[in-house]
């Protein structure tokens, strides 16, 4: 603004209306901008609630029409487990207006933390509490099995090897074979794609199809998305690397375990033994809203159309039972 | 009658100026509060690793076995320093050629071409999100290395690519800043003595402005040592030390964000990633000391 006082009262004038002018413009765009927040606020609200009126009475049967749930939960953890809590979070809220649940990923041992201190309501994790916190922590969190993720071996469609017993994986991921040529397929050197030694999906296949721990070789990549494991397989010759079932397409191939395919029915029947339980954690016995949000995960509804079709093994349909420290019951 | 309108104009400026000086210390204070804390939380969680799981400092920083959930536990982070200092370094000495040619081309050679079109240009490598140049770097970078040169694809050349790029806006303009500061007379002397533009380039513009140049280039390698996601894509994450340029190898960053998530807070193996972490802070400390310690150096 030019200097003021070597002005005369008419430019003065505009001088100033100018000024106001621009001030008004300023608060005009303030106001705007907020009541656009405060629409797009209101309106996310509107169409989550309202896009599928359905009344109570059409609710699943084992609820009570009368139940008039409301209040908020957050559910944090795996991201393996998320899509599938999603999910049945969405359809829960539409039944239950009053209610909002929040879930997040940030790894399963984030989960399990976050439940332990009370942060977050409900904790989803890959594996059993034991194995990652400490025995007094984990003896405070109560345990809800919602589904079973089966895990497979799969490799790069030009490896010709169709399917790998126990001690050939073993030697695979410990470095004693580096060569598909020592196990019936061409000459071409193995490439492991392993996950980071923390993940839960790892020591799922440790336990449970090596037998024991493997370490982190010279020259082995490691990845901590499924998404990418499964796009460095699919690419790199002679790729070899692990991940759950609901990750597998035409990109890779997937090796049968000791002769055995990796099939849903297999994991059910107790053939298929590579497969971890979907852990939903709470801290001591869980709230009215959880309690109801949880035994909605395992209601038919949930467990025969989500479950199945996000990939995942519903957990009524196993036909044995397993524990932390691997004791199969029937 | 000058001095009591003297008076009367000076009481509301007073109200003011006092606002004003209470306003900005809080400002400031709530800043410094804030970056001590930080410092604090990190040092306290990364130093529990020494002093509540009794792991040895010396074993941490020379140890060349990483396995924090194994059996033995063992911490050696070598392969991660050796990893975050090989990328950085590899990075800017591909980018700070290039850089310092960018912005000779802009200032000497076409500065009204170079400001209009070349600047915006190299301002929008900058604000390019990093998570896009680790996807670019995944699809087209380590497939290409992986067909052109004997390896794996992924590798520290495969992470001192990306991250070269990602440090070429940094270089570049303060290069180009450094270049404009330079006072005319000394081009012009160096002309007037009968010297070509290419040798005024070569013998006077460059070693004069080098002190700024090295700012810019340590500045480059501190944001290159910081850059997590983007490395991570693209460099494999084998915790070992690399035997080519074109083996899976990991960084600081890489090892922390591979398994921050799957770690629980107070357990040995979180403590570890938060030792890594400290020593990520140290380093940047050590980064800002030498560009301060070249900024004095500078000044002519």
């Amino acid at each position: 603004m030019p200097a003021f006082y070597n002005m005369n009262c008419q430019e003065k004038n505009k001088e100033l209306e100018g000024e106001l002018y621009e001030m008004k413009k300023t608060v005009m765009m303030l106001m705007v901008l907020a009541l656009t927040v405060v629409l797009a606020a209101c309106g996310q609200n509107n169409n989550s609630g309202g896009a599928s009126p359905s009344p109570e009475s059409s609710a699943p049967a084992s609820e009570s029409p009368a139940a008039e749930l409301s209040g908020s939960l957050l559910a944090t953890g795996s991201s393996a487990l998320l899509p599938l809590v999603e999910q049945a979070s969405k359809k829960f809220m539409d039944i239950h207006k009053g209610v909002s649940i929040q879930v997040q990923a940030g790894g399963s041992g984030t989960g399990l933390t976050q439940v332990s201190e009370g942060q977050s309501d409900i904790g989803n994790s890959d594996v059993f509490a034991e194995e990652k916190l400490d025995a007094a922590k984990a003896a405070e969190l109560v345990d809800h099995q919602v589904a079973v993720v089966g895990m497979a071996a799969v490799v790069n469609p030009n490896v010709s090897v169709d399917s790998l017993t126990k001690q050939q994986l073993v030697d695979i991921f410990t470095g004693k074979v580096t060569n598909w040529k020592d196990l019936g397929g061409e000459d071409q050197k193995i490439q492991i794609i392993n996950r980071p030694s923390s993940s839960g999906t790892r020591a799922t296949f440790e336990t449970y199809a090596l037998g024991q721990k493997s370490e982190d070789l010279q020259g082995s990549i490691q990845e901590d998305s499924s998404g990418t494991v499964r796009k460095l397989v699919g690419e790199t010759p002679g790729a070899i690397g692990y991940l759950a079932l609901s990750y597998l397409d035409e990109s890779i191939k997937v090796l049968k375990y000791d002769g055995v395919e990796a099939t849903v029915e297999n994991v059910a029947n107790g053939t298929y033994p590579v497969w971890a339980y979907e852990h939903m954690y709470t801290k001591g016995e869980p709230s009215e809203l959880a309690k109801a949000f949880l035994d909605f995960m395992l209601t038919d509804e949930i467990q025969n159309n989500d479950v199945v079709e996000l990939g995942y093994i519903p957990a009524n349909k196993m036909e044995i039972k397993r524990d932390v420290n691997g004791t199969i019951t029937k | 009658m000058a001095q009591p309108l003297e008076r009367q104009q000076a009481k509301p400026h007073l109200a003011e100026e006092w606002v004003g000086k209470v306003y900005t210390l809080l400002c400031i204070a709530f800043l410094i509060l804030t970056i001590f804390s930080l410092v604090y939380f990190v040092a306290s969680k990364g130093l529990s690793t020494f002093f509540v799981n009794g792991v040895n400092v010396i074993d941490l920083l020379t140890g060349l076995k990483w396995a924090p959930e194994g059996e033995p536990r063992l911490f050696g982070a070598l392969p991660f320093i050796f990893g975050s200092f090989s990328t950085s370094l590899l990075a800017a000495a591909i980018a700070a050629p290039l850089g310092f040619c960018a912005s000779v081309f802009m200032v000497e050679i076409a500065p009204k071409f170079g400001r209009q079109y070349l600047q915006p240009v190299i301002e929008l490598l900058a604000g390019i999100p990093s998570v896009v140049y680790g996807f670019v770097g995944l699809s087209v970078i380590v497939p290409f290395f992986r067909d052109v040169f004997p390896g794996q694809g992924v590798g520290i050349a495969a992470g001192a690519v990306v991250l070269s790029i990602m440090i070429l806006p940094t270089i570049t303009t303060i290069a180009t800043d450094a270049l404009a500061a330079l006072p005319k007379g000394l081009k012009e002397g160096s002309y007037a003595l009968g010297a070509t533009r290419w040798q005024t380039i070569y013998r006077i513009v460059l070693p004069t402005t080098l002190p700024a140049l090295m700012t810019g280039i340590v500045l480059g390698i501190a944001r290159a040592f910081g850059e997590a996601l983007a490395v991570q894509m693209v460099i494999g994450n084998a915790p070992h030390i690399p035997r080519s340029l074109f083996e899976s190898a990991s960084t600081l960053t890489s090892a922390i964000t591979l398994s921050m998530g799957n770690t629980a807070m107070g357990t040995v193996a979180n403590n570890a990633l938060w030792s890594l972490a400290l020593i990520l802070m140290l380093m940047t400390f050590v980064f800002v000391f030498i560009v301060r310690w070249l900024e004095r150096r500078s000044k002519i």
